[in-house]
């Protein structure tokens, strides 16, 4: 019981990270665009984030320069891959690279030091329910990120703004041909992803363990990047695939507290394997993919 | 005559070497279903790209009821009353038909499926709003395509090659919705290869060869055998009689061919037997989506069947259903697919690179590397042999126009020299000159002693070149009728699927 209260209660801040990145590259993919330097993008804004909220900036400021920085560096990627017309794959893994480079060279003086989280908002009434409580003690990012997938999600449900992402990432050539600017869009959205990218960081470097070492990003954007393909291109399933990560990941460490004879190692590596195992599966459904997969995926355009 | 609703003078476009329009002139008037008739590549699609904003011209003016026009895009165009349906469709196939609409028109969706409804009734051009453009056929599609032009309250619509992907039922209806929207007070400019079409149908046509204006006639006036000779410039012979075929040894055999398609949408083809021998032409009527995808990829290789039930498809005499495209073609198997970009040839490769694809054994590779000079040589005397119009080895496959790409895709399999040939829908989009040409090419081949299987929606191309006749209709192939104690209607019956009652 108190292993599901520790589950429950910690699962949602274990799961913005990869929410909120996976997120973002949700909407360039859905666009077309494969952005693979998200793990970059994340380094990035944890460094600038860390840089900030240690030196007293706030946390407000902390999340709008990461998400500034996470967004020119994604500006840059777009350049290279949308406005040269350069390999997305090679263009994206040189950007994430250059993200983790620049994240080391600015941590490097903050190595080991702390910072202070972000206090925690409960929503009154249903924070003092048995077991369940917990879920409903949240900082104020997971509040937000909650909104922000549900805005989302709305958006590709119900806007002309959705529409227009999906039908660029479908068909870049016949959307051109009725008159929509294609690089333009995709460049926008690519910039969401990588400001998305940038938050992911600071979430990751300030709040969630405000501690700066590192590589402390530790393969989240690798993780984000699997979410959005095994989650079909559907921000529901992303959702619940980066909550699933996040409550196997702690399942481990409730079950090695509670004493059960594991190699942590192994333990270490259940979330992956049962995220992908389970989001595999779902995503094996051939209609589903080829209702909602992006058919022009990484492929360049010249208008 | 009343002030033109477009006019056009001395417009020109080149690509390159290729002068696509030269001092082009052109006058549609209002109310009038205006035909644009030409060879492939005579530069009839680049001409309406010019009308529509998609491409700019080089020189030339344009004038929209008389005053002038220019136009930076085709959103430009849409605003002045420009509406186009292009010859390859510019729809989104994982949205819905609303979805698709609204990308273009605006408005709230629920008076948007109104004003659908109610175009679709007025018009002829029923189709339900919320389906998906993936569940619909290619005439529901083109419909679709149609009203997305009207909800703009066009005066003036561009289709081009409307018809040559369309069943011959939807021709009628669409040729019924066009009256109706001239009646309605809107300009047509239809392109077609079909010169009977034209002829029941538009008022006036220009004609077009080698990107200059050689004709402006009314339609009505002239035969089809006139406007052939205006189209291409002298004289078209009828072909030859054919020869009685000569069958030999069985070369292709279907037997009792069940398969279930993983794609949620496709078609199960059920208990399917035929027989190819060599030396005649075995054509497969039915209209497309009756199991036409399934049977080509089942024929080709592209879809395997299980090592278990490899005896169903059997060619040259073996078991061949497990077997994948590059060793059936090692078996003697060369095929013409029916989506010339993407499967007949990569859009951006070279005419010889495209040639390596297939034509490799022929000495196009010495030791595992690529022999240039031979490929170019090769694809040399593919464009000569099968008069692809094309500035040489060099052109990129997607610059070519679409019949001039199929003629090459035609020319490039039959140089395998096949024992068994397989074309689904060979002239599709062909002018009827290098229809008629690539059609007499296949003859010669059957009189040589090569199998041939011809899928097509075309019945009359099946009654001109083959022997014998099968229809699919739901994944069922009726049995084989004689070509020539068959007729058309007879088809038609099983198409429909009541062939067995007549
Ligand atoms: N984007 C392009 N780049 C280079 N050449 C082109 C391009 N588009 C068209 N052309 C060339 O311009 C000429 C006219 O082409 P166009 O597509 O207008 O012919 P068409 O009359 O529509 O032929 P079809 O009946 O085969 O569709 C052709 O020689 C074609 O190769
Ligand atoms: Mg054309």
């Amino acid at each position: 019981m108190i292993a599901v209260e520790f589950i429950l209660s910690g699962m949602l801040a274990a799961a913005t990270p990869f929410l909120l990145a996976a997120l973002g590259e949700l909407v360039g993919e859905r666009a077309g665009v494969l952005n693979l330097g998200v793990e970059g993008l994340m380094a990035l804004g944890a460094a600038i984030a860390f840089i900030i909220v240690y030196h007293g900036g706030g946390h407000v400021l902390a999340f709008a320069g990461a998400g500034l920085a996470g967004a020119l560096l994604a500006l840059l990627f777009a350049f290279a891959a949308l406005g040269l017309q350069a390999n997305q794959v090679a263009a994206g893994l040189a950007i994430g690279i250059l993200g983790q480079g620049l994240s080391a060279l600015f941590g490097k003086t903050y190595e080991s030091l702390t910072v202070k989280g972000l206090p925690k908002l409960s929503v009154p009434g249903l924070s003092d329910l048995p077991v369940v409580g917990g879920l409903f003690v949240q900082d104020p990012v997971v509040w937000l990120s909650l909104a922000a997938t549900l805005a989302i999600w709305a958006t590709f449900a119900f806007t002309k703004t959705g529409l227009l992402l999906r039908a660029v990432g479908e068909n870049p050539k016949a959307a051109h041909s009725i008159g929509y600017p294609v690089i333009a869009i995709r460049v926008a959205a690519v910039a969401f992803g990588g400001l998305m990218a940038g938050f992911a960081g600071a979430y990751a470097a300030t709040v969630y363990t405000p501690l700066w070492a590192d590589g402390m990003i530790a393969g989240r954007g690798w993780i984000a990047l699997a979410l959005v393909v095994f989650g079909t291109w559907l921000t529901a399933r992303i959702f619940w695939g980066a909550c699933l990560f996040g409550a196997v990941s702690l399942a481990g460490l409730a079950a090695q507290a509670g004493g059960v004879e594991l190699p942590s190692q192994l333990l270490a590596s259940m979330p992956y394997l049962v995220t992908i195992v389970v989001l595999g599966i779902i995503s094996s459904n051939r209609r589903l993919l080829k209702l909602n997969g992006v058919a022009s995926l990484g492929e360049p355009f010249k208008p | 005559m009343a002030t033109p609703l477009l006019s056009l003078r001395g417009i020109s476009k080149r690509y390159g070497e290729i002068r696509a329009n030269q001092a082009v002139d052109l006058d549609v008037a209002p109310r009038s279903i205006h035909a644009i008739l030409g060879e492939n590549g005579a530069g009839k699609s680049t001409l309406m790209k010019l009308i529509y904003g998609v491409e700019t011209p080089d020189g030339g003016e344009m004038l929209w009821e008389g005053a002038p026009l220019t136009l930076a895009s085709p959103a430009a165009a849409r605003r002045r009353g420009i509406g186009m349906v292009f010859q390859h469709f510019s729809l989104f196939e994982t949205l819905t038909v609303i979805e698709n609409i609204r990308l273009v028109v605006p408005g709230q969706a629920r008076a948007l499926v109104a004003r659908i409804l109610e175009l679709g009734a007025e018009f002829g051009l029923e189709v339900d709003p919320h389906a998906h453009v993936h569940e619909l056929s290619v005439g529901e599609r083109q419909r679709v395509e149609i009203i997305r032009c009207l909800m703009t309250d066009p005066k003036l619509l561009i289709l081009d090659e409307p018809t040559s992907v369309l069943p011959p039922q939807s021709v009628d209806k669409l040729f019924e919705t066009l009256r109706r929207l001239r009646d309605g007070g809107i300009s047509v400019l239809f392109i077609s290869h079909k010169l009977e079409e034209i002829r029941a149908i538009c008022d006036r046509a220009t004609i077009l060869r080698a990107g200059r204006v050689t004709g402006n006639v009314d339609p009505r006036e002239h035969d089809a055998h006139d406007l052939a000779r205006m189209m291409i410039g002298r004289d078209m012979p009828d072909p030859p009689p054919m020869k009685p075929a000569k069958p030999g040894e069985t070369v292709l055999e279907l037997i009792g061919l069940n398969y279930t398609p993983d794609d949620p949408f496709g078609m199960p083809l059920k208990d399917m037997a035929l027989t190819l021998r060599s030396g005649e032409i075995l054509g497969i009527a039915g209209i497309s989506g009756n199991g036409q995808a399934e049977l080509s990829e089942l024929i080709s290789g592209e879809i395997r069947l299980p090592f278990e039930t490899r005896e169903q498809v059997q060619m040259m005499g073996e078991p061949a259903g497990h077997l994948g495209p590059a060793e059936r073609r090692k078996l003697g198997f060369a095929f013409v697919p029916e989506d010339r970009l993407g499967r007949g040839a990569v859009q951006g490769m070279s005419l010889a690179r495209n040639s390596l694809l297939t034509a490799h054994p022929l000495g196009l590779i010495r030791r595992g590397l690529i022999a240039m000079g031979e490929a170019s040589e090769f694809t040399r005397r593919c464009i000569a042999d099968h008069d692809v119009r094309t500035s040489g080895p060099d052109a990129e496959a997607g610059g070519l126009s679409g019949g001039n790409l199929q003629k090459f895709i035609v020319g490039r399999e039959m140089m395998l020299a096949p024992k068994l040939f397989f074309l689904a829908q060979p002239t599709w989009g062909v002018d009827i000159g290098a229809a008629t040409a690539i059609r007499q090419k296949l003859v010669a081949l059957r009189d040589q002693g090569v199998a041939i299987l011809v899928i097509s929606e075309e019945i009359d191309e099946l009654f001109d070149i083959c022997d014998r006749i099968q229809v699919l209709s739901h994944g069922r192939l009726s049995p084989s009728l004689e070509t020539r104690q068959t007729r058309p209607e007879d088809i038609g019956r099983y198409m429909i699927g009541a062939g067995a009652a007549a």
